[in-house]
């Protein structure tokens, strides 16, 4: 049974892990529907972070000394937890990074720098900015192209586009969402994966909201790297993800040089360590990481297919009621969606939306979303963006559909 | 709504925003400037005109953005008309003023001056929409030559 077919399962008594959602704000408790920027965190983590604070702390893979070499093994523990996370086929596939942002930064200089003039990057209208600056930024230093495969207006990956761009067989990477932080469209990630391989290009997906709402399998993806980040799956700041295949990443050239990426030095030349600690120079986010690693123990026995469904039927009803009310549009309406939903009311400005809903105790985004070229490309320049999470009620989506009819009818 | 928001958003500011008085451009205009949030995408384009003394004859505004911009703009373009650059600067103060740091940082002569915009006296509460309140201003002030305002 996969999410789409189990049953809505009852995820409500998680909620009291989250001690931020007893809060309130303005008087009002706190409706926190902004977990796509950022999620809040369970006790679980809280406690693992504190815990290694407290009781088991020192610094990773140097000290011969008891308290090193216990973190060491919390440490990399967690790299064991986040292959079986995304089925790597192995542990020295995971780099950890400082967030999805770092990871592809990581790609665009390292892998980017194998590419030639003349090659290209592909990525799609509906990417974070994180997804276009560092090619940009590649594309400014090295003479590639930088090319862009169309959204149709339905909000998906216009494939047809995706093969167009690929055609000339001039694409060294095709770099694009898994899942969109705008539209919540879920894209066919195993079929561009098949598109890119077919013109001869690698595939990298940016999974910063998808891991969090679905299972990933990387293999079964046939991907090339992966990334996502921890903050976003409940866990802390300061950590993210880079999976890549194995000989890509020996092909790599290290990202930053430092401390802990190194075999040895000299001020001749220096060796690099093994994959993956060529790309972790410096003293890790050790505090982070453990945290990243309780995270992903707490999502893993909800069941990310139980989190799936909760949450597609929380998008369900959603749209439902938000399309209910007068003169609101939702941006985009993609068949695979995920729980992220932006919108507009016409004749209201998303910021005002935004400050009346806080009003109100309601957390949601307003403005580009990181995503500029997307607006553009809907002729919007801001929505307000509503985005659910594990601990998200049915009632709180009702709460919103009712403070939105007063904000609609207070505004316009 | 809520006591809160109507506080923020009054009636008069929420009047303007749905019917601003003072939208459109001056024709033959003695100054003009643009404001624009890149992280929102509202923006202001500011004309004036200057009488034969010199002040402000007739301020107009062209302005895409929130219900706080727009009522902005509007408001001031009607409280700056008539003054000179002194008393504008004078009012910009002021109104800066009462952003920061609302009207209990104001004497009695302050919140005299001030006038209708002591309509967004709640704004200082909520600091990442301050912006909204002075892009207008920051387009009047260039407009206008003052070199304030940015």
């Amino acid at each position: 049974m996969n999410a789409l077919t189990m049953p809505v399962p009852d995820l409500s008594a998680y909620r009291a892990d989250f001690p931020i959602l007893s809060e309130t704000v303005r008087g009002k408790a706190l409706v926190f529907l902004d977990s796509a920027a950022s999620a809040q965190k369970p006790n679980q983590v809280i406690d693992a972070m504190t815990h290694a604070m407290r009781h088991q702390y020192a610094n990773v893979h140097r000290g011969l000394h008891w308290m090193s070499e216990r973190t060491s093994d919390a440490y990399e523990g967690v790299r064991d937890k986040v292959a079986a996370l995304l089925n790597a086929s192995s542990r020295d596939e995971i780099v950890f990074t400082g967030s999805s942002t770092n990871a592809i930064n990581l790609v665009a200089h390292s892998y980017g720098s194998l590419l030639r003039p003349g090659q290209a990057v592909l990525v799609s209208e509906m990417e974070h900015h994180a997804n276009i600056v560092p090619w940009q930024m590649l594309r400014d230093r090295s003479g590639i192209a930088l090319r862009v495969a169309k959204v149709t207006d339905a909000g998906e990956i216009d494939l047809d586009s995706l093969r167009a761009e690929l055609a000339d067989g001039k694409v060294g990477l095709v770099s694009v969402t898994h899942m969109s932080n705008v539209l919540g469209t879920i894209t066919p990630a195993a079929e561009i994966a098949a598109i890119a391989h077919a013109a001869g290009a690698k595939v990298m997906f940016d999974g910063s909201q998808a891991a969090v709402h679905q299972p990933v399998d990387v293999q079964a993806l046939d991907a090339d790297f992966y990334v996502f980040t921890g903050h976003k799956l409940y866990g802390p700041t300061g950590i993210g993800v880079l999976w890549a295949r194995r000989a890509i990443l020996e092909a790599m050239p290290p990202f930053l040089g430092g401390g802990d990426m190194i075999g040895s030095v000299s001020f001749e030349r220096s060796l690099w360590a093994e994959v993956p600690h060529k790309f972790e120079a410096g003293t890790p986010a050790i505090i982070e990481t453990i945290g990243l690693g309780a995270a992903i123990d707490y999502v893993s026995a909800i069941g990310l297919d139980a989190i799936r469904a909760h949450e597609s039927d929380l998008t369900g009803y959603a749209l439902e009621r938000l399309q209910a009310i007068e003169g609101l549009t939702v941006m985009g309406h993609a068949r695979a969606r995920g729980g992220v939903i932006s919108f507009s009311i016409a004749g209201a400005h998303a910021h005002d939306i935004a400050t009346l809903l806080d009003q109100n105790g309601i957390a949601v985004r307003a403005g580009a979303h990181c995503a500029e070229p997307l607006m553009k490309r809907f002729g919007l320049t801001s929505t307000a963006r509503a985005s659910f999470a594990l601990y998200t009620t049915r009632t709180e989506i009702d709460v919103l559909a009712e403070t939105l009819d007063r904000v609609r009818s207070f505004l316009v | 709504m809520s006591e809160t928001a109507e506080n923020l958003y009054r009636a008069l500011v929420v009047e303007r925003a749905r019917r601003p008085l003072h939208a459109g451009e001056v024709e033959a205009a003695d100054g003009a400037a643009d404001g624009s949030n890149p992280l929102c995408g509202d923006r202001v384009h500011v004309t004036l005109r200057r009488g034969d003394d010199s002040r402000l004859a007739e301020i107009r505004h062209a302005t895409r953005g929130c219900a706080i911009c727009i009522a902005s703009a509007d408001l001031m373009a009607e409280s700056a008309t008539g003054l000179d650059d002194a008393g504008l600067s004078a009012l910009w103060h002021r109104f800066e003023a009462l952003l920061r740091d609302g009207e209990a940082g104001l004497g009695r002569e302050d919140g005299a001056a001030l006038g209708l915009l002591n309509a967004f006296a709640d704004l200082h509460e909520y600091r990442s929409r301050r912006k909204c309140a002075t892009l207008p201003w920051s387009a009047l002030l260039a407009a206008a030559g003052t070199g304030e305002g940015s």
